[in-house]
């Protein structure tokens, strides 16, 4: 469970936000421009709110009164961004072990294996990663995020650099992790028909 | 006049060619991580004093080298503020040593090394390490395990041009610790000796080919060394 409860301030932007998300998938929905990104970054620890708190379960990420802000390495949340950013010196195998080989062994939950069969990317370990296709860059950096065991997964609009064709492919992946991989995620999109096929609850944010 | 002895090299070039590639290799040991941490500083980092650590290093590149060799003289020789001290508590004598040729052509080629690496390191995009940190990585391994592996090529063209800049200096480094035979004449000090001795153009030409066949030698290598950097990332 997540508890956010914060205000963000920058110049010509405001950002308040007070909610408790419960469901496995929650869907973060609005305008370009309205924070939807700016929401990830400050439960990510990216940014930091002017004030406030997040919660996730029982470990406090972020708190203003106590003076908790734990950096980004230490709140085992996992993002997958809209451009995948895999690493380009490291192959296919080496971004998908990179956040699990920092993952102490007992902290781990999820298998290599299992991950690399659901998404159907065994074939793509040796690879270099400028040799992807977009979809096969997206399905290595959510299997990327998995296997860091994370508490919670944001995902930034994934599928937003895709075409209509490669989003089909792959919105079925996210709806099998969501079915067999019990980790909570925030899904952000402008994309009305993906957020309603995914999301468990959805919130609309406004100017 | 140009014969096959021309090839053959005397005892003194000899132990010039070796003094100078020793000097240089010490040199760049010797700046390879300070520059690195610098340059990191540089490109990454905001805080007070950044312009004037930026000035610092790069002061070298546009003083006459003279200016340095006379500041290290005055810093670091027997009498001076800090090499007095070492002198009488460690017996450490660093002016008119082969150790101070190295300190000599590390403060000029210091510059050339942040330069490049900098550069580097600022072009590496921070939405990867962005990424890295999301996965769990500390700041310390984001950038042992995507900062500089990213930004390796800039490092070896730096590492190269520190070398050469190195096994080139003489104006530091004759003012600093003279021109000593088998001590701290290097290729530059041991040419211009030889310009300065009745019959002593061909030992100096013979030097001089040295000089540019090392030259082209630490070219060829650094961009054979930052292809093969470029295609291991996918750049090429």
């Amino acid at each position: 469970m997540i508890e956010i409860d914060i205000r963000f301030n920058r110049s010509n932007f405001k950002l308040d936000f007070k909610q408790s998300l419960n469901d496995p998938v929650t869907g973060l929905f609005g305008a370009s421009g309205s924070g939807k990104s700016t929401l990830l970054g400050l439960i990510a620890g990216f940014i930091s709110p002017n004030d406030g708190f997040i919660k996730l379960d029982d470990v406090v990420l972020f708190d203003r009164n106590q003076s908790v802000n734990l950096p980004p390495h230490k709140r085992k949340v996992a993002t997958v961004f809209q451009d995948g950013r895999l690493l380009p010196h490291l192959n296919v195998k080496d971004n998908l072990l990179f956040g699990f080989k920092l993952t102490p062994e007992q902290d781990r939950c999820i298998d290599f294996e299992v991950v690399t069969s659901l998404l159907e990317i065994k074939g793509l370990l040796a690879k270099r990663v400028h040799e992807l296709s977009g979809g096969e860059t997206q399905r290595v950096a959510l299997g990327r995020a998995l296997l860091m065991s994370p508490k919670l997964l944001l995902l930034d609009e994934p599928l937003s650099s895709l075409d209509i064709r490669l989003k089909q492919q792959i919105l079925p992946f996210l709806k099998r992790i969501k079915d067999e991989v019990s980790i909570p995620m925030v899904y952000v999109s402008h994309d009305k028909e993906e957020i309603n096929y995914l999301a468990d609850k959805v919130f609309e944010l406004t100017n | 006049m140009i014969d096959s002895t021309f090839f053959v090299l005397s005892h003194a070039e000899i132990e010039a060619l070796t003094l100078s590639v020793k000097v240089a290799t010490f040199c760049t040991l010797l700046i390879c991580i300070p520059a690195i941490a610098v340059a990191w500083l540089l490109a990454k980092k905001t805080f007070i004093g950044k312009s004037l650590l930026d000035g610092l290093v790069h002061i070298p590149l546009i003083l006459p080298p003279v200016v340095p060799g006379f500041l290290l003289l005055i810093l670091l020789g027997n009498q001076g503020l800090i090499g007095k001290w070492l002198h009488e508590t460690f017996g450490i004598t660093i002016a008119f040593t082969w150790m101070g040729a190295v300190i000599a052509s590390a403060v000029m080629a210091f510059p050339l090394m942040v330069r490049s690496t900098r550069q580097a390191i600022s072009q590496v995009d921070s939405k990867l390490e962005t990424a890295a940190q999301s996965l769990g990585a500390s700041p310390l391994k984001v950038f042992f395990s995507v900062t500089l592996p990213l930004a390796i090529p800039g490092v070896i063209t730096g590492l190269i041009l520190a070398f050469s800049r190195s096994l080139g200096e003489f104006g530091a480094t004759i003012t600093f610790v003279g021109n000593i035979e088998g001590e701290t004449r290097t290729l530059p000090l041991a040419i211009y000796s030889f310009t300065q001795t009745p019959n002593g153009d061909l030992a100096a030409m013979r030097l001089v080919l040295l000089s540019v066949l090392i030259a082209l030698a630490a070219i060829v290598l650094s961009n054979h060394l930052e292809r093969k950097a470029a295609k291991k990332m996918g750049r090429v």
